[in-house]
C-alpha cells in the first residue's frame, strides 16, 4: 500500500508483554485529538487479536496493521469522543 | 472481580485482566478475600496485640505479593523462582509492578473485612494503595450487579 497515513505520535512498545501495550496505547490515545492517528509497534504475539478487540471496545479505529517479522505495526485513529470523565 | 486465591499465577492473571480492562475503557473493582488478602500485606512491619491464631496466620501466610507462590509446580519454591526469572526474561511485569500499575490506572480495591479479621490482620498491615477500601459482601454484590463482567479467581 502506498497511501501513507499521517501520524501524530509513534510508540515503540517492543519488549512489552500483555497487557502493557494496550495500557500504554489507551493512555496515549487520550492525549491526541479526535481524528488524529498514532502508530504503535509491538512485539507482543497476542497483539494481532488484542489490538482490534481493544479498538472495538474502546471505540477507536485501527486504520491499518502490518506484520514486520516478529513485530506488528498498528495505525490507530482516535474516534472516541471525550466524555469528560477521562483525562 | 473477586480475588480469592493467593497464588502468584492466579493473582497475576487477575491483575493483567484488571489493568487490561481499564485500557479497554472499563471501570474495575477488585474484591480481595481469604487467601487473596495476604497479597496486599506490607512487606515490612509487625503488628502487635495479636492473639495466638492471628500470629499463626501472620507467620504462615506470605507477606505481600512478592512472596506469593505458584499454584502448580512450586517445587519447594524452585518453580516459583524459575517462573520469576522467566517473567523477567520475557518482560512480563512482576506482581508488585502490576499492583502499582493498577493503582495508577485507578483500579479500586476492596478488602473483605470479615476474612481480614478472621486471619487476624489489621488495616494498618495492608499496603498503601491509592484507592483501597474495606467492605463486606454487600458492596461486592452491588458492584457485581451493575457490572458487565464478573470474575472469581
Amino acid at each position: 500500500m502506498n497511501d501513507k497515513i499521517e501520524t501524530i505520535k509513534s510508540l515503540d512498545l517492543t519488549g512489552f508483554a500483555c497487557p502493557i501495550p494496550i495500557v500504554k496505547v489507551s493512555k496515549v490515545i487520550k492525549e491526541v485529538n479526535q481524528g488524529e492517528v498514532i502508530e504503535a509497534l509491538t512485539s507482543d504475539s497476542g497483539a494481532l487479536a488484542n489490538f482490534p478487540a481493544w479498538a472495538r471496545t474502546s471505540e477507536n479505529e485501527i486504520r491499518k496493521s502490518e506484520k514486520e517479522r516478529e513485530n506488528a505495526r498498528f495505525f490507530i485513529k482516535r474516534s472516541w469522543v471525550c466524555q469528560g470523565t477521562q483525562n | 472481580m473477586v480475588v480469592f486465591s493467593g497464588d502468584l499465577d492466579k493473582a497475576l492473571a487477575a491483575f493483567i485482566m484488571a489493568t487490561g480492562a481499564v485500557a479497554m475503557g472499563m471501570e474495575v473493582v477488585m474484591f480481595f478475600t481469604f487467601w487473596g488478602i495476604p497479597l496486599l500485606r506490607k512487606k515490612e512491619g509487625k503488628s502487635k496485640n495479636k492473639d495466638f491464631f492471628g500470629k499463626m496466620f501472620g507467620a504462615i501466610l506470605p507477606k505481600g505479593a512478592s512472596k506469593a507462590k505458584l499454584s502448580k509446580i512450586n517445587m519447594g519454591g524452585m518453580g516459583t523462582q524459575m517462573m520469576k526469572t522467566l517473567m523477567k526474561k520475557k518482560n512480563v511485569a512482576s506482581l508488585d509492578e502490576m499492583i502499582d500499575l493498577a493503582g495508577e490506572l485507578e483500579v479500586k480495591i476492596y478488602i473483605s473485612e470479615i476474612s481480614m479479621n478472621l486471619m487476624g490482620f489489621s488495616r494498618s498491615e495492608m499496603i498503601d494503595y491509592p484507592d483501597i477500601g474495606f467492605s463486606g459482601v454487600g458492596k461486592f454484590l452491588e458492584e457485581a450487579g451493575t457490572s458487565k463482567a464478573q470474575m472469581f479467581i
